[in-house]
């Protein structure tokens, strides 16, 4: 899968996640800016980097601001971003949720 | 050492400052020794003076004892102006020991404690940038957080001994009579301060409103005054409380005040006659609405309303439906103007309000508390002082003192706060003890202390209330959120938070970042 653009997808409302996936060449390169990064930083960066080689990007720059957002929202969220990032909204790839 | 709620306390802190592990709420009948001030004799001439430099410089030494009232919130000017000059004039190992500490005080605070100037606190509570400091590190002397009651029983008995007070107040004469009733910035009743007035040795009032001789009611009382000071403006009006208390709108802040509101109604104490405490927020004022309608169907009053006094509750009070209102504070500018107009609110002092060792405080009268909680765990045991980062950010208020007092203590919070949980399995750190907790509502249903079987038997009967185990609701919030990792301290003990008798209930550690 090949990142053509930057991707954002979410918002900085209370409970969501804003996700913005740019080209990277080393591997997944997260930025975590989180309000609840202390209890639940890995458990964030362990979804994130899950969700992004189930859709099957190995490479990718990845800001994350977090507001408190749960595991099913941050799913959605990373998917969203790395579909509009590989220009491949138009076939939402549900089953890697 | 471990306390009764199963909290390790730090040996080394424990024995330096003599202190004793908390042990029960039940507090017996000991016998307590009350302290008196010094007080220089006047005839009570010539107490007004303009210059607050000059009434420091005289009175005010190294390593003394400073008090203030919160009762001006984050409209005070009183603080800023009194610390200013205390820091320009370069004192150093000063105690403070506020009512409380708001907003507007954090960075001065921050100022003296860097500069050596403040050296200790013991306040109701902090927040914000001073609560981020304390628990990074910043004060070398742990904080001692005491309850509003604990407060009152602190000073009778001398742990606190106030050197001077310097109390803000919106009127006074010339003599030292002064109200929070009348003036510019009203903030309503006096309460907090009237504990400072009574026992320190040195009594200062600012004000920016001094009025002919005799000036009444006096709260604060021309014998126990040595200074009335002049100011410009000692408050602003508009940032002392919320101007007109809002309805919350949120469906389970709302959902939480029915269920709230049902556990009233179908407990015993719903009768003619009983008594009721709540708070300021959005649930809690939500529940004073719905206890209305709730009293008006079945016919019923109230004998008295207490604590931080809301306009819903004096709106009861002007309807008949609440026969006293007992003030000790005020939240909002309706509540604090009405103290003038309305003979049966009754302002109390701290001691009156919630001290545990007096011959019997207004919350021992009590039938029904509903309090909040930034965290409650499985044994009910309740946090309002530390957020799930383990930082300080709240006070003990009164939470102590009336979850002991009343018959049935009710805990409103929803399950989830974002992705921290609120019932957990064990609290960051105990404030009041799970053994004072009667019931918790939340909007996934309501649980009660095991040890209240006569409620859980009463309430199993009410058609639409979900009884749960406390067990369960920790288990769905953990379902939505997932394990949190555990947060890290260091072995530093930033702050002590005693319990209403002067017993360490817990500490709390210097957090790592």
């Amino acid at each position: 899968m090949e990142i053509k653009t930057t991707g954002v997808a979410g918002t900085l409302e209370s409970s969501d996640i804003q996700i913005m996936i740019s080209k990277g060449s080393n591997g997944i390169e997260l930025d975590l800016d989180s309000e609840v990064k202390k209890a639940y930083g890995d458990q964030i960066t362990k979804v994130i980097t899950e969700t992004l080689q189930k859709f099957g990007l190995e490479n990718a720059k990845v800001k994350a601001t977090d507001k408190g957002a749960l595991d099913c929202v941050i799913k959605a969220r990373t998917l969203a971003a790395a579909q509009r990032a590989t220009e491949t909204s138009d076939e939402p790839e549900l089953e890697v949720l | 050492m471990e306390n009764n709620v199963k909290r390790e306390l730090p040996e080394d802190v424990m024995n330096d400052m003599k202190l004793k592990p908390f042990a029960s709420s039940e507090l017996g009948h000991p016998e307590i020794q009350r302290t008196a001030p010094v007080v220089r004799v006047t005839t009570g001439q010539n107490k007004v003076v303009d210059s607050l430099e000059e009434v420091i410089k005289s009175n005010l030494k190294d390593g003394m004892t400073i008090s203030f009232h919160h009762h001006f919130r984050n409209g005070d000017f009183a603080f800023n102006k009194v610390m200013d000059l205390i820091i320009k004039l370069g004192y150093k190992d000063l105690t403070l020991a506020p009512s409380s500490l708001t907003g507007v005080m954090n960075d001065k605070i921050i100022e003296a404690i860097k500069k050596g100037v403040i050296t200790n606190i013991t306040s109701s509570g902090m927040r914000g940038s001073l609560g981020d400091f304390v628990s990074h590190g910043g004060l070398k002397n742990p904080v001692i957080f005491r309850s509003h009651g604990n407060r009152a029983r602190s000073i009778e008995n001398g742990e606190i001994k106030i050197d001077v007070a310097f109390l803000g107040v919106p009127i006074s004469d010339p003599a030292g009579n002064a109200n929070g009733q009348e003036g510019n910035a009203v903030f309503g009743s006096l309460g907090y301060a009237l504990m400072d007035a009574q026992y320190a040795d040195k009594v200062v009032l600012l004000t920016d409103n001094i009025v002919p001789y005799p000036n009444t009611p006096a709260s604060i009382k021309q014998d126990q005054v040595d200074y009335v000071v002049k100011v410009d403006q000692i408050g602003d009006p508009d940032k002392i409380g919320s101007g007109a208390t809002r309805f919350t709108k949120d469906p389970k802040e709302l959902k939480i005040a029915q269920m709230v509101n049902q556990v009233i109604v179908n407990s015993p104490y719903f009768k003619d006659g009983f008594s009721f405490q709540t708070g300021s927020g959005g649930a809690a004022l939500a529940v004073t609405r719905y206890l209305r309608q709730s009293m008006l169907d079945n016919n019923i009053t109230a004998s008295f309303a207490v604590g931080g006094i809301t306009k819903p509750t004096v709106d009861l009070l002007e309807e008949g439906l609440v026969r006293k209102v007992m003030d000790v504070q005020d939240f909002d500018k309706g509540a604090a103007l009405s103290m003038a107009q309305n003979r049966n609110q009754q302002e109390i002092d701290a001691s009156w309000y919630a001290d545990p060792h007096n011959k019997g405080a207004v919350v021992n009268n009590l039938d029904v508390s509903i309090l909040s909680a930034l965290q409650i765990d499985t044994n009910f045991n309740v946090n309002v002082m530390t957020g799930s980062d383990g930082v300080i950010r709240g006070a003990v208020g009164g939470h102590q003192d009336s979850a002991a007092g009343a018959k049935m203590t009710i805990i409103t919070a929803p399950l989830v706060r974002g992705r921290n949980a609120t019932v957990v399995p064990s609290v960051e750190t105990v404030v009041t003890p799970g053994e004072s907790i009667d019931v918790l509502v939340t909007e996934r249903g309501v649980a009660v202390n095991p040890k209240r079987q006569d409620l859980i038997d009463a309430f199993s009967k009410v058609p639409g209330l979900t009884l749960v185990s406390i067990e369960d609701l920790q288990k769905m919030a953990e379902k939505q959120v997932g394990v949190p990792k555990p947060l890290e301290y260091t072995d530093r003990t930033v702050a002590i938070v005693e319990y209403r008798d002067g017993s360490v209930i817990d500490v709390i550690k210097e957090v790592k970042d």
